[in-house]
């Protein structure tokens, strides 16, 4: 499904290499966890694959179900099913979240050429998906994320993603600030969505989540290039040893 | 920072390709000739027959104006006015005044209904309900139409372009006519008082509440002509009326005149309600035309608990200088302003309203939103004043801009003055910006640029549009919307 090849990307306005010959492959169905020091490009890389225009890619190649997508706007590409919880989800003033919510689903249908949805459709899917994730439907007619507490945010992250049911799912950090009744029920959302033609990958720190989300693949980020990869034990393994000895091997 | 620099590129384009009303009409008119004199003011007021009184009144302010400096106080620029190198009269020919509908040249008609206006009296059909909209239609110095006087008659409201008042109701206009907005009043007012060529008269009598929304579409039509509105609504004791207006010009290099006065009064509990869309050509990408906005328009809360309520949403001209205002002089009566004002490409705005607390327990509301993109300058600018015997007046005043872009520039000029102490004055003011996450963030979910700058300036705008008829606010959105777009139109 995802397959990148030797990326080298910098940030646009100052020149800065930040992804230095990134591979990474993720099949459909798979779930595949990214792991790495802070700064070490595991965000920097979500915003490229999505589309984020500050990065510059100056080698390497994105194929995404063997489209090469890096000339594809941000939009387009989550049209086409790549979603991103973001670590540190936005506010929007003014924008009521079901009315986001609603723009969000029919913008995607639009580039689609599918239909708009009716408004009662509309509101079925968002009270079941809301329902499922415990998010109080007062929530929905407040402003997206504005004044949203940290696990509510992270909430509203996978209600999105669970409404826009994308193919391609990156979690970048969403077990962050989440109480354990919370982390639990975002995992319950994330394992609901797994299927054999969706990807999901979860950036995270700890095992914690992936206790709950169990990986297939476990990639190690360090210095924009993966540096080591294995199956779910290599987790395990981070978890109780740190990153030194890994690094070291690498270096 | 290249999603809103994009952004920018993209509203920047704003011009001639996105102003949808910019078709020119070749209709044979009749014109006065080019410049300003007290002949032509003759000319003018025999055109539409007035009265002997009329005409007096005209020259009067005419050799007033003549003494009087243009302002410059407003944080607006452009070049000298040459006064005389306007035509201050045009009309289509024929036309001396409105008809009925069968007499109306056809060719007029379709200018409407390509405006999206039907002049034809039906059923305007507008979201759910079905409801009727009497329209007066100015084209250039004349009204040519207006619709549903009848039915309006019946219930005892008068609906009929100003200069036909002039000639039927010679006693209430001369009553009324500039005891709101004096003809010594300002520059441009003065100047309208001189050579007002049309403009709606709204008269509804004691205890009616008008059946229908009225409204006044204004076109620009020819080349170097001014258009000098003039609009005058009464409502007695207990009245009730609605009233919107719209106005749309062709594309033009030049810049255009319009300066109208709007002057309301409402008695003893009554209320108006008055709404603006304005969407008059705005110049094209490099500033090159566009109308120049000169507007007086005030209403007198003249009787106890009486309510005046402006709603405006500017998002055309390329200057606007406008002020819709409230005496609050009736004890117990209360003032509301509401504003959204758009400005793109190279527009320049400056608006506001003054609320002038004369009575006691008078109340006002002011609630402005500007949003600026391009290289244009938005300026609120804002006066509450209450006056000493002003007991308990009361104000709440909050002012929001928003940034689209680092070239444009959004100001807040609040004066405030409160003679009685027991004035309670609050003002509130927020400027933000499109972040570049906020626009990532939508685009991410597959919201694209256009559609999410819509989405967060509606979010924005959404307690303004809330005071207009409904039959308009999906309108205005999407006027809002377009006025942003870069390639959309
Ligand atoms: N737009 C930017 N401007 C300046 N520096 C940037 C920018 N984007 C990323 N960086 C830098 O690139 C490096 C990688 O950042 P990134 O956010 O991808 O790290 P991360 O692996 O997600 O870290 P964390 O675990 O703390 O979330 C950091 O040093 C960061 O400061
Ligand atoms: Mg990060």
């Amino acid at each position: 499904m995802l397959e990148i090849k030797n990326l080298h990307a910098r940030i646009a306005e100052d020149g800065t290499e930040i992804i230095r010959g990134l591979n990474l492959t993720v099949k459909a169905g798979e779930v595949a966890a990214i792991m790495g020091p802070n700064g070490s490009g595991k965000s920097t890389l979500s915003y490229i694959l999505s589309g984020r225009e500050d990065y510059e890619v100056t080698e390497g190649e994105i194929l995404y179900n063997g489209e090469n997508i890096l000339e594809l706007e941000a939009s387009e590409r989550a049209a086409k099913g790549i979603f991103l919880a973001f670590q540190y989800p936005v506010e929007i003033p003014g924008v009521a979240t079901m009315q986001f919510l609603k723009v969000a689903m029919n913008e995607q249908r639009k580039y689609r050429g599918e239909d708009e949805l009716t408004t009662p459709e509309f509101m079925r899917r968002v009270k079941e998906a809301a329902a499922e994730l415990k998010i109080a439907p007062e929530m929905l007619r407040r402003p997206l994320n504005v004044g949203f507490s940290g696990g509510e945010k992270k909430r509203a992250e996978i209600l999105q993603m669970a409404l826009l049911e994308p193919k391609l799912c990156v979690l970048d950090e969403t077990d962050s600030g989440l109480d354990i009744d919370a982390l639990k029920i975002v995992a319950d959302g994330v394992n609901a969505l797994r299927s054999p033609d969706r990807a999901v990958i979860v950036i995270t720190h700890y095992q914690r989540l992936l206790d709950y989300i169990v990986p297939d693949t476990v990639h190690v980020l360090y210095k924009g290039q993966v540096i080591k990869s294995g199956d779910k034990t290599l987790a395990h393994e981070l978890e109780a040893n740190g990153y030194a000895d890994i690094i070291e091997a690498a270096a | 920072m290249p999603a809103v620099q994009e952004t920018i590129d993209q509203v920047r384009q704003i011009d001639v390709d996105q102003y949808k009303y910019g078709f020119e009409t070749t209709i044979e008119v009749e014109k006065a000739p080019k410049g300003l004199s007290e002949d032509i003011i003759r000319f003018i007021s025999a055109k539409k027959s007035e009265p002997e009184w009329m005409l007096e009144w005209r020259l009067d302010a005419y050799r007033r104006w003549l003494t009087m400096e243009e302002p410059t106080w407003a944080r607006v620029n452009y070049p000298k006015i040459d006064f005389n190198d306007i035509y201050y009269y045009a009309a289509p020919k024929g036309t001396t005044g409105p008809k009925s509908l069968d007499e109306v040249d056809p060719e007029l008609l379709k200018v409407y209904e390509k405006l999206g206006i039907p002049l034809k009296e039906q059923e305007m059909l507008a979201g759910v309900q079905k409801s009727k909209i009497a329209v007066d239609a100015v084209f250039d110095s004349v009204s040519v139409v207006t619709t549903f006087k009848e039915e309006l008659k019946k219930a005892g409201v008068i609906f009929m372009s100003i200069s036909e008042a002039i000639r039927e109701y010679p006693d209430l206009v001369k009553k009324y006519l500039g005891s709101v907005v004096p003809p010594t009043d300002n520059y441009y007012a003065t100047l309208n008082c001189a050579v007002f060529t049309d403009g709606s008269f709204v008269y509804v009598p004691k205890g009616v509440r008008c059946p229908m929304e009225l409204s006044t579409y204004f076109r620009i039509n020819e080349k170097n002509t001014g258009q000098f509105e003039r609009t005058l609504i009464i409502a007695e004791e207990g009245a009730y009326v609605s009233y919107l207006e719209g106005c749309t010009a062709p594309q033009r290099d030049e810049n255009q005149l319009h300066a109208a006065v709007v002057e309301l009064v409402a008695l003893d509990e009554a209320e108006i309600k008055y709404s603006t869309v304005q969407n008059w050509y705005p110049g094209d990408k490099h500033g090159k035309g566009g109308i120049y906005n000169f507007v007086t328009k005030r209403g007198d809360c003249r009787g106890k608990n009486s309510k005046i309520s402006w709603t405006q949403v500017e998002t055309g001209s390329a200057i606007t200088w406008k002020y819709p205002s409230c005496i609050l002089r009736g004890d117990g009566s209360r003032g509301e302003f509401y504003s959204i004002a758009v400005s793109n490409g190279h527009q320049q705005i400056d608006s506001g309203t003054k609320m002038i607390h004369l009575g006691k327990n008078t109340s006002s509301r002011i609630v402005s939103k500007g949003i600026a993109a391009g290289v244009s300058e938005n300026t609120y600018r804002g006066q509450v004043s209450a006056h000493r015997k002003a007991e308990n007046a009361r104000n709440f005043t909050q002012c929001d801009s928003l940034l689209i872009g680092d070239k444009c520039g959004a100001h807040t000029v609040p004066y405030i003055e409160a003679k009685n102490s027991t004035a309670q004055f609050e003002h509130e003011a927020t400027t933000s910006k499109i972040s570049e996450d906020q626009l990532f963030y939508c685009l991410q979910r597959g919201i694209p640029t256009e559609a999410a700058i819509a989405l967060i300036v509606n979010g924005f705008v959404k307690e303004v549009i809330q005071e207009l008829p409904m039959e308009f606010a999906v309108e205005a959105q999407k006027l809002i919307g377009i006025s942003l777009e870069g390639s959309v139109g």
